[in-house]
């Protein structure tokens, strides 16, 4: 049987280096082993410890499932962790992925552009300098209907009662105030019917 | 600052190419010299690999933005590493002359 195809996981910004080197190597002279960290590990890397997101947030901005993104970190925080430890190179290449800049358009005369210079904000549209431009990724898109549905929320099965879900207690042990039973997660299989 | 415009004539009259890879031609318009440059695409008739093949072509050039009617697939991903911004502007009727205008405002 063959494995399932793998999901093409959405990275931002491609890294801005393409590696580390260790520093003070005590064996001296000789070419350093490498550890590759893929692409999509360094954008799981990113999005939970730099962007501080949390798996579920992460799995979404990369368009993967929750499991696979916890999958693909803990891999990444191995492959560091290794590098520091056996005082190897670090080289960020390869990985499943495709690279996408945030789009925008301009509300006056209707053109979309992207924005390359991912760390620099847009203010004008580039066409005609008018600041009334909408970010598209904001916009309804499939992936933010996704978002709507299954929301960091608490949900009671019975009566609807919803609550933005608190990290780190699970949905299951919080009771709805009405109908006194356990919450689920919004979105999950638990909470679908709703 | 130069930008690349696709158009299906060589003249400042024509109309705006609705494709990149496959237009007629390219202008490189530099908004501080005002100077244009026309250059006709030589990938016009591929069979496959037009939109890379443009984009060297431009990025030769030393643009940093295209204003064309749409990208295809390859070729995004690809402008996005060279830090080219792509402009969607779907207004087939649009000269090249009014472009130029409202690049300059």
């Amino acid at each position: 049987m063959s494995p399932r195809p793998k999901r093409i996981r959405k990275v931002s910004n491609p890294p801005i280096i393409s590696g580390f080197k260790p520093y003070g190597v005590q064996s001296g002279g000789q070419e350093v082993e490498t550890v590759f960290l893929l692409y999509e590990e360094y954008e799981a890397l990113r999005l939970c410890d730099y962007e501080m997101h949390n798996h579920h947030q992460a799995s979404i901005i990369m368009d993967v499932s929750r499991p696979t993104l916890t999958r693909i970190y803990a891999k990444a925080r191995y492959k560091v962790a290794e590098a520091f430890v056996k005082g190897l190179q670090i080289i960020i290449e390869g990985g499943k992925v495709y690279f996408d800049s945030e789009w925008f358009s301009c509300s006056s005369c209707r053109c979309f552009f992207n924005n390359p210079e991912k760390q620099e904000d847009i203010k004008n549209c580039p066409l005609c300098k008018s600041t009334d431009i909408i970010n598209c990724e904001k916009i309804p898109e499939d992936s933010t209907v996704v978002w709507q549905k299954c929301d960091d929320t608490c949900l009671c099965t019975n009566c609807g009662f919803e609550k933005p879900h608190q990290h780190g207690i699970p949905c299951r042990n919080e009771i709805c105030p009405d109908c006194k039973i356990a919450l689920v997660r919004k979105g999950t299989p638990h909470g679908k019917n709703n | 600052m130069k930008v690349a415009i696709t158009s299906t004539g060589n003249t400042i009259e024509s109309k705006l190419d609705q494709r990149f890879g496959r237009c007629a031609y390219f202008i490189i318009y530099d908004t501080k010299t005002k100077g244009m440059e026309f250059i006709p695409n030589p990938n016009i008739d591929a069979q496959e690999g037009a939109g890379p093949a443009s984009v060297q072509l431009v990025a030769s050039k030393g643009v940093t933005q295209i204003i064309s009617g749409e990208f295809g697939i390859k070729i995004k991903s690809l402008l996005d590493s060279l830090k080219i911004q792509m402009i969607i502007y779907k207004e087939p009727s649009k000269r090249i002359k009014e472009i130029i205008e409202m690049l300059n405002h």
